[in-house]
């Protein structure tokens, strides 16, 4: 099955029951398996007339209880920001999927990871942070399309799910979870006021020590998903000089590159994180006590680069390369930097030896 | 004995308004909280309020409700109303929010012909931000934005949203109404209560423009407001029902 299509059917066994949004390459078949499957399964579908409008339609739907779900590609999730925003601020849950392609602007639709920042830094205006879901195989944009529904929930937030071109046209074998459709109830949701009490679902709050409380309470929530909801994978790192970091599609490729260079004698590892915004921090620093040489690979200039400086806290030597634009990149060429750097740190060893 | 000036069901109590003297945001209030119990909806009622003068009307409506970004309210009620089809969705925005920002949203949800209801306040000026020029703005009205008066030449000529959408199949019910007058609020309530009922009914969409002064901006008496919505707004702004497909009429 496609990324894409994996995207939807996961979506739809994780008793998502709504979907909104417009078309854009390469994430169209998503839209498209979900304006088949969704009604067939007793949801809606509507493909709205622009992707902000189909953000504020999953803040309607999401507002009601009902799990949603919107995708598009990098210039269609500008669009959404101020959506994502108000979504972080009535503290709505809904999930997000990114399918990267090359910018800036129009850019093209090959595959890229040049919004990382634009998600793990809010991307909208305003005080919050997204929980960001990176999967790096179609099986696990099944897997992970599941819990990111069940993380939006959990914490009333939205959450975004950034894959890229290859991972939504990729073709895997992917087995699904057993579908569910039985949630607690949300007290919050709206319904109608009925017999009770009326509410109301607000993000203006013009009173600025209230909205001050309001941001420290996010930031609380935050701190929580931060503690129980970061991912990360290792990889072959036990005996590892030297390690990768990278992340989906490019973690892929640095796996590739590493089994290659280790046919070379080079001892290299992997760290990949799972989870963007909450960036596996700890992991890293945890690593730098016997790691001297990191090296980052981005299809971006340099993005997740900055979330690795700032965990290492200058403790270790962090290389970059990185392939913007819509360049996939070699298992040969990732191979090629890491064979290189290690030299580099031999060299530096000998020397000061 | 009937009581005549009974207070609304779902019109909260003990709040002060922060809406100006004779603005017409107030009156409109009363009409739609007023509706709300005489035909029963308050209890399935939600209503999408927008960014502009009447993002406070949670302050008043004793019903749940949803403040949209600026202009997203007809796309946030699709998406409450396609969820939760039981439930009665209504927006209510500003002239600015509906015909300037929320253009295309507001276009598209009625050419879907979505079963919401939108209360349309046209005030012919932003009130929010403090009186700038709005889509409505008439030829020659001076705003913060048009101290020399709106000139068609660099401005454009007043947008007539509704009269455009009123002819998509998908919009059963349009009709523009005036609050310049007892009797104009009247025709407010019936024009709003045929709006209501078309969704009620599960016919499609349905909206209600509203001239509505906003003595603040225009620099007016409340008075002389109601006269010039009656002597200068309504020659542009013919009020009249724009369409009505419901089928028998009203
Ligand atoms: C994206 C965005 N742009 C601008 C604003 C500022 N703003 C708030 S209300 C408003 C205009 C309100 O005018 P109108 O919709 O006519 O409502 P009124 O206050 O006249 O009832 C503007 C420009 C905003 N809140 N959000
Ligand atoms: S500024 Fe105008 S629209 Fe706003 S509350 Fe005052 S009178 Fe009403
Ligand atoms: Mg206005």
């Amino acid at each position: 099955m496609s990324g894409n299509h994996t995207f939807g059917e996961a979506a739809i066994r994780a008793g998502c029951r709504s979907y909104f949004g417009y078309p854009i390459t390469p994430q169209n078949e998503l839209g498209e398996y979900m304006s088949e499957h969704l009604p067939a399964n007793g949801g809606v579908f509507v493909q709205s007339e622009s992707e902000t409008a189909a953000i504020n339609m999953v803040i309607g739907a999401a507002a009601t209880g009902t799990r949603v779900m919107t995708s598009s590609s990098s210039p269609g999730i500008s669009l959404k920001q101020e959506g994502i925003s108000f979504l972080a601020g009535f503290q709505l849950p809904a999930v997000i999927v990114n399918v990267m392609r090359g910018g800036p602007g129009l850019g093209n639709i090959a595959p890229a990871q040049g919004d990382y920042f634009q998600a793990t830094r809010g991307g909208g205006h305003g005080d919050y942070r997204t929980p960001v879901f990176a999967p790096g195989s179609v099986q696990e944009v099944a897997d992970l399309t599941r819990v990111a529904f069940d993380v939006a929930d959990r914490y009333r937030t939205p959450v975004m799910v950034l894959g890229d071109g290859m991972l939504g046209q990729m073709k895997e074998p992917v087995v699904f979870p057993e579908p569910i459709s039985d949630f607690p109830e949300k007290e919050w949701a709206l319904k109608g006021r009925g017999d009770g009490p009326s509410r109301y679902m607000a993000s203006l709050i013009l009173d600025p020590m209230e909205m001050e409380r309001h941001n420290w309470e996010l930031v609380r929530k935050y701190q929580v998903i931060a503690k129980n909801e970061t991912r990360y994978e290792e990889y072959m790192l036990d005996d590892a000089k030297i390690v990768a970091v990278a992340y989906g599609t490019t973690a892929r490729i640095a796996k590739a590159a590493i089994k290659r260079v280790r046919k070379e004698g080079v001892p290299a590892g992997l760290l990949r994180p799972i989870t963007l915004w909450p960036f596996p921090k700890e992991p890293l620093q945890n690593l730098a006590r016997r790691i001297e040489d990191f090296v980052v690979f981005e299809m971006s200039t340099g993005q997740m680069l900055e979330d690795v400086l700032l965990s290492l806290e200058g403790k270790a030597r962090v290389a970059f390369h990185g392939r913007p634009g819509g360049v996939v990149p070699t298992p040969v060429e990732f191979a090629r930097v890491l064979y290189r750097e290690y030299q580099r740190q031999m060299r530096v060893n000998n020397e000061t030896a | 004995m009937k009581l005549l000036n009974k207070w609304p069901d779902y019109y909260k109590k003990d709040v002060a308004t922060h809406y100006c003297p004779g603005c017409g945001h107030g009156i409109v209030h009363r009409i739609v909280a007023e509706l709300m119990e005489e035909m029963d909806l308050g209890r399935r009622a939600i209503c999408v309020n927008p960014a502009g003068c009447a993002v406070l009307a949670y302050k008043y409506f004793d019903i749940d409700m949803i403040e949209s970004a600026h202009g997203r309210g007809t796309a946030i009620a699709t998406g409450v109303k396609r969820v939760k089809p039981e439930l009665f969705v209504f927006t209510y925005q500003g002239d600015g929010d509906l015909s300037a920002i929320g253009t295309a949203e507001t276009i598209h949800s009625a050419n879907r012909g979505e079963h919401i209801t939108v209360i349309f306040i046209n005030n012919a000026v932003y009130g929010m931000t403090g009186g700038q020029m709005a889509p409505t703005t008439l030829v020659g009205q001076r705003t913060t934005t048009t101290p020399g008066g709106r000139n068609p030449k660099f401005d454009g000529f007043p947008l007539h949203i509704t009269d455009v959408i009123a002819k998509f199949p998908g919009v059963i019910y349009a009709e523009r109404v005036a609050v310049n007058g007892p009797a104009g609020i009247q025709r407010t309530k019936r024009a709003i209560r045929n709006a209501f009922q078309v969704q009620v009914d599960g016919l499609g969409y349905s909206i209600v423009e509203v001239l509505s002064p906003c003595p603040t901006n225009w620099k007016m008496t409340p008075e002389d407001s109601f006269k010039w919505i009656t002597e200068v707004m309504a020659k542009e702004f013919v009020p009249g029902v724009l369409t009505d497909k419901r089928g028998g009429g009203d």
